[in-house]
């Protein structure tokens, strides 16, 4: 499953990063703590976070994650914004809570 | 230049989780007896009980730096200090916009007081302190740097509320003017393994919650005298200011 296909499934916004659009996602992962997430995401995972800072972006293209989730229509920051594009990781945004989503997420990747 | 042995973080009975016997006089008393020269008042998202301290520090030949220790919307916790009683007051103003409405549980969470020097009640904060300001550290960073003040993220290694714990690392953005390390901390190992910090000053401090733990980690400075001024030149190393121990 692609990003894309994602986007349309969750009826995720792009705020950020369209040229990984096509990235191939593996799994999820769900984590406010960067220092938990610089631990313990997978390359190709979609994470879930409700942090808006500029260091998520840093996170997760020292990560390879196919594209991170804000949840709660949160407000990226500008500048993560425009890091998620220089970095050409997906920047997604959804109005579910991360339990919500994470559910959803799960659901999509393990139907079939 | 002299020495100067500064605990610069420390809660008072004002913190919930400050203890009640952290009134004015005892924090100074305390200081004093231990040797200290300068401590920083850093409560929990608030700068009220800053002013009674530095009466009672300047009356018995303490000097006290006025500040807060406040909660960014990452949550990480930093310490901030103002020069004088007007930019204390305008950053109070700012506290008091983006502190949540999150009533304060006295069971739970202990009382929100601010005391006199015969440690009679001069207020409440009704609002929870330990909530999360809904500003991010840039944000916050941004308004001190506006009031002159000095920034410095608090125990940047603890494993919660603290930069590397909520950020991963430090943000580029940013420009402390210090940084705080716990004592359990091995700053060399630190600075080796996080070359992006050896630009930094480092600080130690007690971060006392209860008057036995006042002055039990400080830093000791080289400054001409103990000010707010001296204490920024010290942060920047200029002109023979340093901080050159951590005990």
């Amino acid at each position: 499953m692609k990003v894309s296909d994602i986007i349309e499934k969750l009826n995720l916004k792009v705020t950020g990063g369209d040229e990984g659009l096509q990235n191939e996602v593996t799994g999820g992962y769900t984590s406010d703590l960067l220092s938990d997430v610089m631990g313990n995401v997978d390359e190709g995972q979609v994470w879930i976070t409700l942090q808006t800072h500029r260091n998520v972006m840093a996170v997760a293209s020292l990560k390879e994650v196919a594209a991170v989730i804000i949840v709660k229509d949160l407000e990226a920051d500008e500048n993560t914004i425009s890091q998620s594009n220089d970095e050409g990781i997906p920047l997604l945004s959804s109005s579910m809570e991360a339990f919500e989503l994470s559910g959803e997420l799960y659901k999509l990747l393990n139907e079939r | 230049m002299k020495r100067f042995k500064a605990d610069l973080h420390m809660h008072t009975v004002l913190s919930p989780c400050g203890s009640l016997e952290m009134s004015p006089g005892m924090i100074v008393k305390t200081a004093l007896e231990r040797g200290l020269d300068i401590i920083g008042i850093t409560d929990h998202n608030s700068t009220r009980q800053c002013a009674e301290v530095y009466r009672v520090g300047k009356e018995k030949g303490l000097t006290v730096i006025c500040g807060a220790e406040v909660t960014t919307k990452e949550e990480v916790h930093c310490l901030t200090f103002f020069e004088n009683f007007e930019k204390l007051e305008a950053f109070q103003k700012y506290l008091d916009e983006h502190l949540p409405n999150i009533e304060n549980d006295t069971d739970k969470f202990g009382h929100q007081v601010w005391v006199n020097e015969n440690e009679e009640i001069q207020g409440q904060e009704e609002r929870l302190l330990i909530s999360a300001l809904n500003q991010s550290i840039d944000e916050i960073e941004q308004k001190v740097r506006e009031l002159n003040g000095l920034f410095i993220p608090a125990h940047i290694f603890r494993p919660s509320y603290s930069v590397y714990s909520q950020l991963g690392f430090m943000p580029f953005d940013i420009t402390p003017d210090a940084i705080g390390m716990s004592a359990r901390v091995d700053v060399e190992e630190q600075i080796v393994k996080h070359p992006e910090l050896k630009q930094y000053t480092v600080i130690r401090s007690s971060d006392a919650h209860f008057p036995e733990q006042i002055g039990t980690h400080y830093s000791v400075i080289e400054l001409a005298e103990a000010s707010f001024g001296e204490l920024k030149m010290a942060f920047h190393q200029e002109e023979g200011r340093k901080v050159v121990e951590l005990r």
